[in-house]
């Protein structure tokens, strides 16, 4: 070999971060949201640290509300890779049954994954957080470091965030202090699905155009995935070619329409495509909840 | 892995100031080569203006958050790029320094009517000092300098002696109009004197990175990886050269030799990789590696070292000073590290060298370094992976500095320290006591002096060996050169706490008396000693009250302004947050405390 591509540098940059997060923390834990960056995250950390196996468990902070595929792709996976899988739900929102249609998208994300995020985090004292976020996905991750610090409160300082340079990175904190670690932070979303093309990583089917039940809403194409999402009068599923660009909870991700089946197809879709990922997220479009504010609260 | 035609990555800065066009060119560049997002589109309004879609600036200094590198990703048919977009003010300094420091290409911003500027200068010598060879000069806004050749080329020429000057040896000059689009992707009807590239065509084409392949191996170590009984694996990423299986390689700084028995890219068996590869090694004998040691070719390998020259600029708002003590973090090597000089300070906009005694945020330095142990290491120019470090205050654990390594600085006596035969362990015994360096901090007239006093004489009375250093004391002998600065205090403790551990080597128990107002350089002193072997005693009494004491009638000199830098008036104190003993005497009697110094130390 002579050369390498822009993917061989990203992924010898991610692991170079994961080796740094399992050399200077005691209790780091990967965030595996069962999403393709978390797909391509895990793989990462097992080629990192191959041929042992990774130093760290992973945490999967579940809403209740994530497509079934999805959770049956995670304990698949957990399975195959032997990798030991914490499942976290907020009690509180169990017990007040908080969703998505009863307390709206804001408060239910805000309760059942910001707030029992860091209850986990808590929990389990960690001290390095490892998630799948990237630069390119919107404006204000623009300026996110590789390292992000919080403080004891998991909040978002701006003005106590470190210069990075080089890939050395400062990894001190203070007892109760955190950081959130980026390893994929310079990767776009076309890396990614190429990443996941040349190293044949398995994602959730989602992913690829099918057949599926499909409910129009506010321009949303939500898929029913249970009964738990209530029909207004007048409205009904229709089945629909669809396929996802995110995962996230059911009611609140859209699908996009598409023909594309595999990952060939994905990545030629993407190239041609119009518009950024974000635009299914529901979450996104609610105005006060911009994704500055979010971060300080400790929204991934 | 890389099959030919998979796209290469070019990283690569923008510099310029406020309204050179920086948002305008990137916007529009991106625009003409028809990489924007509908979305994105949608942002630029109509007649569509190119720089809201980068102006992430504007933003931020409407909503008043910190101003930033930000990073942007792009890519075309020929490769993929990553911009790290970048403020141009001087106080912004270091995030210039922190976007040039993964870039292999600058693309420095000037407007044709104001040519070659004093922040042109400073971007391109920050761009420098990082290890940047090549510039593209994009002399922006020809469209209202005539499209003048003659301008163009005058710019061109003073920028290319600069260049010269800095030790940039690769420049590109390119005539733009950011607006208008010339020369952006489309060449300029406009210019038709101009034969150089398009901009889009020269980041095409220009070569991407400066992976050193063709230079010895080196290899830090980031992970030792064990698995099961036998498997021991060496983690890190290839920052020179290439490696194979069965080549002879040394680790560092232990100077062991073996070979490499196999390479591994995650849990695939390979022949060989090279420079900018993660992967993990294991090797013929079972030498003790770490973290942080080096293993590199047996017949090439870097040098160990630890003191050296370097440049850094200081990013905290806490200045540099010489004497303190921070954590130096050189990829995965740390050590803790002492500024021991300032040779001289680098002024960013004009490169001439000015005398200093400390740095301010945003400053560059020429310093000398000295480390608590050996290092392996390589100039900067050479090899920035092993010459590029960062300096980590030791209280805020803030990243301070960032420095880049110039040459080991050979100690006088490059000697191993001579083993005594006769040590400490004897000369404790034969006293036989436990030697100890007490430490009293307090503002002035807080009473450390009189109990000191106190607990020596009770000290003497039970048989022990002790020494007592008194503030004042040694301000008249030893220390009478130093004043009352934040520098010369830093030195004053030094000088004392190496007295200090001079003396519990001895044998003896020392009682130091002295204000001592930092934490940095309480904890500096604390770090002389072995553990156990140093005690911080906090003698805690309300400024109210020393200052209705002031035995000294300082206090009341102070608030005349007849004494500078004064303890809790205009100087800051800052209170130990774990000392061993917290004495308070406002509640207790000199003597009950003296009593609970003494019991504390009998103990053992
Ligand atoms: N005439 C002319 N104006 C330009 C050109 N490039 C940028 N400008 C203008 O200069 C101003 C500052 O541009 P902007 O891109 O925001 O500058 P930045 O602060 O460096 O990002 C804006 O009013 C632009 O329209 C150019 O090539 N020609």
């Amino acid at each position: 070999m002579s050369e390498l591509s822009t993917l061989d540098r990203l992924e010898a940059e991610s692991i170079h971060i994961l080796r740094e997060v399992a050399a200077n923390f005691e209790r780091p834990v990967l965030l595996y949201s069962i999403g393709k960056d978390s797909s391509v995250l895990l793989h990462l950390l097992l080629k990192a640290f191959a041929p042992a196996k990774p130093p760290m468990p992973m945490l999967h902070v579940d809403t209740t509300w994530k497509f079934r595929e999805m959770i049956a792709f995670r304990d698949r996976t957990a399975a195959e890779t032997g990798m030991e899988l914490i499942v976290h739900i907020n009690p509180d929102g169990v017990r007040d049954h908080v969703g998505p249609f009863t307390h709206g998208a804001s408060l239910h994300t805000e309760i059942m994954k910001t707030q029992a995020l860091k209850q986990a985090l808590d929990k389990y004292r960690f001290d390095a957080a490892i998630g799948g976020a990237r630069r390119d996905e919107e404006k204000s991750r623009a300026k996110e470091r590789v390292f992000s610090f919080r403080d004891a409160q998991h909040r978002w300082e701006p003005r106590r965030q470190r210069p990075e340079l080089w890939n050395v990175y400062n990894t001190r904190v203070h007892k109760g202090e955190s950081v959130r670690v980026f390893p994929l932070s310079n990767w776009t979303e076309l890396d990614v699905w190429r990443y996941i093309a040349r190293e044949a990583i398995p994602v959730v089917p989602l992913y690829f155009a099918a057949e599926r039940s499909i409910v129009e809403r506010e321009g949303l194409l939500i898929m029913r995935d249970d009964e738990r999402m209530p029909l207004a009068a007048g409205e009904k599923a229709t089945l629909q070619r669809v396929r996802f660009r995110t995962l996230g909870c059911y009611p609140l991700t859209g699908a996009v329409r598409s023909d594309a089946a595999n990952l060939d197809e994905i990545i030629a879709e993407m190239r041609a495509s119009r518009t950024t990922e974000r635009q299914g997220r529901a979450i996104d479009h609610d105005p006060k909840s911009s994704m500055e504010a979010k971060k300080r609260e400790g929204y991934f | 892995m890389s099959a030919p035609n998979t796209p290469d990555l070019l990283r690569f800065i923008t510099c310029g100031s406020v309204d050179d066009g920086k948002s305008t060119l990137l916007g529009h560049l991106l625009y003409d080569a028809k990489l924007l997002r509908d979305d994105e589109m949608a942002t630029l309004g109509d007649p569509p203006d190119f720089s809201r879609l980068l102006d992430g600036l504007a933003l931020e200094r409407e909503q008043g958050i910190t101003i930033d590198v930000a990073y942007r990703y792009f890519s075309t048919a020929a490769r993929d790029f990553i911009v790290a977009d970048c403020p141009g003010h001087a106080q912004y300094t270091r995030n210039m320094a922190t976007g040039a420091s993964t870039a292999s290409l600058a693309l420095v911003l000037v407007d044709a009517r104001k040519g070659v500027l004093t922040q042109t200068r400073r971007h391109s010598y920050i761009c420098a000092l990082l290890g940047i060879r090549r510039v593209v000069l994009a002399v922006n806004k020809m469209d209202v300098a005539g499209f003048d050749e003659a301008v163009f080329a005058a710019i061109e020429r003073e920028y290319r002696e600069l260049a010269a000057k800095l030790g940039i040896t690769d420049v590109t000059a390119i005539a733009l109009s950011a607006l208008d689009g010339d020369n952006l992707v489309a060449r300029s009807p406009r210019m038709p004197w101009y034969r150089g590239p398009t901009l889009l065509e020269y980041l095409e084409r220009v070569p991407a990175q400066h992976d050193a392949i063709d230079t010895p191996m080196r290899l830090p170590v980031q992970w030792v990886n064990r698995s099961g009984q036998d498997f021991r694996g060496y983690a890190g990423t290839l920052v020179a050269g290439r490696i194979a299986v069965g080549d002879a390689v040394v680790a560092l700084p232990s100077a062991r030799h073996t070979h490499v028995t196999r390479v591994f890219d995650g849990d695939k068996d390979i022949d060989a990789a090279i420079a900018g590869q993660a992967v993990t090694l294991t090797l013929a004998d079972e030498i003790d590696i770490a973290r942080g040691d080096v293993i590199a070719a047996t017949h090439d390998a870097p040098e160990v070292a630890d003191q050296f020259a370097a440049h850094i600029l200081w990013m905290d708002e806490a200045p540099l000073l010489p004497g303190r003590l921070y954590f130096f973090q050189l990829g995965p090597a740390s050590a803790v590290a002492r500024v021991t000089a300032i040779r001289h300070r680098v002024d960013v906009d004009t490169q001439e060298s000015l005398s200093a005694t400390r740095l301010e945020m945003n400053e560059v330095g020429y310093v000398h370094l000295s480390l608590d142990h050996p290092v392996a290491f390589e100039p900067y120019v050479k090899n920035p992976a092993l010459g590029g470090f960062v300096l980590i205050d030791r209280q805020s654990f803030a990243t301070a500095a960032c420095g880049t390594i110039d040459f080991a600085l050979r100690r006088a006596a490059n000697i191993h320290w001579q083993a005594l035969s006769v040590d400490r362990t004897t000369r404790a015994a034969s006293m036989q006591q436990h030697p100890r360096c007490l430490w009293l901090t307090g503002l002035s007239g807080s009473g450390k002096s009189t109990i000191a006093n106190q607990v020596e004489q009770r000290l003497h009375a039970l048989g022990r060996h002790t020494y007592l250093l008194d503030g004042d004391n040694v301000r008249h002998g030893l220390n009478r050169d130093l004043g009352f600065t934040d520098e010369d205090r830093v030195e004053n403790i030094r000088r004392v706490a190496e007295v200090a551990r001079l003396m519990v080597d001895a044998g003896l128990i020392v009682l130091v008396s002295f204000i001592s107002p930092f934490r940095d350089e309480r904890r500096m002193a604390r770090d002389l000693f072995g553990a156990g072997d140093f005690a911080e005693v906090f003698v805690d009494t309300p400024i109210e009250l020393c200052e209705k004491r002031d035995p000294k009638g300082l206090y009341a000199k102070a608030r005349a302004g007849e004494l500078r830098n004064f303890t809790g008036v205009d100087s800051p104190y800052e209170p130990p947050l774990e000392p061993e003993l917290h004495l308070r005497t406002e509640k207790e009697s000199v003597d009950a405390l003296a009593r609970r110094v003494v019991e504390f130390l009998e103990r053992g």
